[in-house]
């Protein structure tokens, strides 16, 4: 699952709402904690604040810093997994949400890249986006998730 | 977004064959993927064009170069549309289950 210039993923969904609504969706703790899979972000929310993932047992999951903040249309985070040693080895991935109006509804592209090539890190991140992206478009479509939360191992 | 052009884009064999592709090896560039392929580069253009409007395939500029990648969420969104109605009942069951032992009540 690699690319000529590293590993990478590209997600994308459409979902009906406006871009004010996605952004934060994208930004409060609150919210992200029910769509993705339990976890809930800490974070100084602008260029260069840090951030975090906190698990659902209190285990910080992965932190980094926010290198893009332009709210309704950008976000971009410098990340690093933490509670897996053999992710945190492979060091510093950036994932960049792009938020973009379509019609009536918005495009949400989530990139998630490491410079390195056929790292574990990229193929265990792309298990989860799909689930946390689809869990997101169904609670702003529908006001629930599909998927609550998961195991998360060591 | 309207499922028909998902099951659409996937009832053809050459289109499964490049999704395939996508999966071993991410974010190739159309002459990367014509590589090794009994397709013209017209049919593999257009069969990459039908996959990005049913949102299986996503591309990206990089330089010069457009790179395709396979996009999981559309295939994720298919099926929870099924999984989702077979799960919630069971979900909600164990969530009042949940409540019931733990001894919380909402008036």
């Amino acid at each position: 699952m690699t690319d000529a210039n590293g590993s990478s993923f590209v997600y994308v969904t459409y979902i009906r709402t406006t871009p004010e609504r996605l952004w934060s969706a994208l930004t409060s703790p609150d919210f992200v904690q029910q769509y993705w899979l339990g976890v809930r972000p800490e974070a100084e929310w602008k260029t260069g604040g840090a951030w975090k993932l906190v698990l659902p047992d209190g285990r910080v999951g992965d932190t980094g810093e926010i290198v893009a903040f332009e709210p309704t249309k950008r976000l971009a985070i410098r990340w690093r997994n933490e509670f897996m040693p053999e992710l945190k080895a492979e060091g510093w991935s950036l994932c960049t949400m792009e938020v973009e109006p379509v019609g009536e509804a918005v495009k949400l592209t989530v990139t998630h890249a490491m410079e390195r090539e056929g790292t574990k890190f990229i193929g265990a991140v792309s298990a989860g986006w799909p689930q946390v992206l689809s869990n997101l478009k169904s609670l702003l479509e529908t006001g629930s998730v599909v998927l609550p939360s998961r195991e998360y191992r060591p | 977004m309207d499922s028909d052009p998902v099951f659409r884009a996937l009832a053809d064999a050459s289109r499964r064959q490049l999704l395939d592709r996508l999966h071993e090896h991410n974010g190739q560039t159309l002459g990367e993927l014509c590589r090794g392929i009994e397709m013209t580069r017209q049919a593999v253009a257009k069969h990459l064009a039908i996959l990005a409007a049913a949102n299986l395939v996503a591309w990206q500029r990089q330089g010069r170069e457009k790179r395709h990648f396979i996009n999981p969420v559309a295939i994720r969104e298919i099926a929870e549309r099924w999984v989702s109605k077979f799960e919630q009942p069971r979900l909600h069951a164990l969530a009042a289950l949940k409540q019931n032992l733990e001894g919380e009540h909402h008036d």
